[in-house]
């Protein structure tokens, strides 16, 4: 029972506030990040940027950064606008959305820059 | 001047006299069948079909004069194709066109009523198996189908990217209303998406279904808060009688609850389609459970291939369906299992005999539901079941969930943390199922619950053999 680990999740902890896939995993390096925007990119989705304030992360609907990136093949070229999105929005957390317009959903939709938890 | 009404001759023919068409051109709207039929011996195959034919639409065993007073040419189902099942002599396949007109629209129970009715306890065959039907995209359009379908249930969720994650509460039976909203609380704030009723969980003495509804809603409520994400938990509304059913629903919907429960084969398809129509109208997704369906499905001779209750179940109604996980503990042959999946999900799916696929099968716009592989699997499976059944599917880890040695929500994380590992690699073009150690591994080192989740379970394994295997030629 010594090695027993008690789960840390609070009410009272921001830190245990999740926000979709990928966050159960440690923050992804830059290099991570592109290769998921490769992917993205790769299934022919249209990529597109939200974000919002780490108080505020429920809910259907984030601030959307501009408008979806339709037609844009490079990853370098999203990560600016996410990088511009970001410094914009000093804080908050900052979500990368692909739209698949064939199957009407969302296939990818990630939080690539954490603010800080509240 | 048109021909004389034909002469009513009374006695006992042939079915092939009528019912065998080897000529006959399918039409669009025709619903088509295959049978594996095992013939009586001394019966030839043409007569047998012929009969399958006949005793699944117009026919009965002598003649009557009525059939004089009816379009019989219009009304009746042909056998219009024979085939050899490989691999085996003492069996062949036949095919039977049947017209739309013999169904009422939008009624699954007629469709089966008809097609699986008589004919399957008929002497002058030893054994019938239903393999597949075609469905025409005219009927298709007269049924519901899943209330909700993928998408919705993805906006629905907010959760995309990924397959979705579950866990049926255990044990099956026994606990009190208060300690399994624990068992869900725990597992829902860990990380997973859904928990599940299991599907004798209905309304025991030990456990009333409104005080389980209840401090499940509660478990629900306070795990989204401390996550942040949306949950769900299968709140099992399959009751003695339709009334009760209703009733359970009405109380889901009451305490804001996302999704419920029913088992389709149990309950039957007049009670599914009726409470896929419910949820429709309430905005409420419909897990599906298939008890039974082993009973039915189970016998590679007799009986009902498992894509056709597939099929049955996306016309009735349902946004999830148990689909076996090729890799646990329950059978699956992983060909067949991939093309009954591709027709629970896909819009339009290709004839594939390698997957066991007899007809093209067009759903039009009716809505897919989530595959849901449950049974035997824990975390050291992962990468194969993201393999194999891609992002719309429910892995539901049940045993591998509450069996972890710190409990539940434990668990749940080590479950999420592998699905996300595997799904980063997947997108990252990494070849999953080869390199699902070197995967799983790294993913550990961040966190302490998937590593002893991975020191727990390393050994197990099902590896029996599948006793319903797709028909291949002998090598």
């Amino acid at each position: 029972m010594s090695t027993m680990q008690d789960y840390q999740s609070r009410l009272s902890d921001p830190e245990s506030r999740k926000f979709g896939t990928f966050s159960y995993l440690p923050p992804m390096s830059a290099q991570a990040v592109k290769r998921q925007v490769e992917y993205l990119l790769a299934q022919g989705w249209a990529p597109a940027l939200e974000h919002t304030e780490p108080q505020h992360t429920r809910g259907s609907y984030w601030y959307m950064w501009k408008l979806p990136m339709f037609g844009e093949t490079s990853a370098d070229a999203v990560l600016a606008e996410a990088e511009a999105c970001r410094k914009a929005n000093p804080g908050n957390h900052v979500r990368l959305v692909g739209y698949d317009k064939l199957r009407q959903t969302q296939g990818a939709s990630l939080v690539i820059h954490r603010g800080k938890a509240a | 001047m048109k021909p004389a009404a034909k002469a009513y001759s009374a006695g006992v023919k042939e079915y092939r006299h009528t019912y065998w068409e080897p000529h006959y051109q399918v039409k669009e709207t025709d619903i088509l069948a295959c049978f594996k039929i095992t013939p009586q011996p001394g019966v030839d195959r043409e007569e047998a079909a012929a009969a399958v034919a006949a005793e699944s639409s117009t026919g009965t065993w002598t003649t009557v004069w009525t059939d004089l007073l009816t379009d019989l040419d219009h009304y009746k189902g042909r056998a219009y194709r024979i085939e050899d099942v490989p691999g085996d002599d003492s069996r062949f396949y036949a095919f039977i066109a049947y017209p739309i007109d013999l169904f009422e629209e939008g009624s699954v129970v007629n469709v089966f009523t008809s097609l699986v009715g008589n004919v399957f306890g008929f002497k002058a065959i030893r054994a019938l198996r239903l393999e597949d039907v075609r469905f025409p995209i005219a009927y298709v359009m007269t049924c519901g189908g899943p209330p909700n379908g993928i998408q919705v249930e993805r906006d629905k969720m907010d959760k995309y990217g990924r397959p979705l994650l579950g866990c049926t509460i255990k044990p099956k039976l026994g606990l009190s209303a208060k300690n399994y909203g624990r068992a869900v609380y725990e597992c829902l704030r860990g990380g997973l998406d859904f928990t599940k009723d299991d599907e004798n969980v209905n309304s025991q003495p030990f456990m009333r279904w409104r005080d389980r509804f209840s401090f499940v809603a509660e478990a629900i409520h306070k795990a989204e808060a401390e996550t942040g994400e949306r949950k769900g938990h299968y709140l099992n509304v399959t009751a003695p009688t339709p009334e009760e059913m209703y009733k359970r629903a009405e109380f889901a919907k009451e305490l804001d609850m996302p999704i419920i429960m029913h088992d389709f084969l149990t309950g039957g398809f007049c009670a599914n389609t009726g409470l896929a129509n419910w949820c429709r109208n309430n905005g409420m997704l419909l897990h599906i459970h298939r008890a039974m369906h082993a009973v039915i499905d189970r016998n590679p001779h007799h009986g009902i291939h498992f894509r056709v209750l597939t099929k049955a179940l996306r016309l009735s109604g349902g946004d999830h369906l148990h689909t076996g996980t090729v890799v646990g503990k329950l059978e699956g042959d992983r060909a067949s299992t991939l093309g009954w999946i591709d027709l629970l999900r896909e819009r339009f799916i290709k004839e594939d005999r390698s997957r066991g696929i007899f007809f093209d099968q067009d759903w039009g716009s009716m809505p897919g539901a989530f595959a849901v592989a449950s049974g035997g699997i824990h975390v050291w499976h992962m990468p194969a079941l993201v393999s194999i059944f891609g992002d719309d599917a429910v892995l539901q880890f049940g045993g591998g969930t509450l069996g972890h040695p710190w409990g539940n929500a434990a668990g749940a994380a080590a479950n999420r943390v592998a699905l996300e590992a595997c799904v980063e690699a997947r997108n990252s073009g990494r070849e999953i199922e080869k390199e699902g150690k070197e995967i799983l591994v790294a993913a550990a080192k961040s966190s302490p619950e998937l590593r002893i989740a991975m020191e727990t379970w390393k050994e197990i394994k099902f590896e029996f053999d599948t006793v319903d295997k797709l028909d291949v030629a002998h090598a």
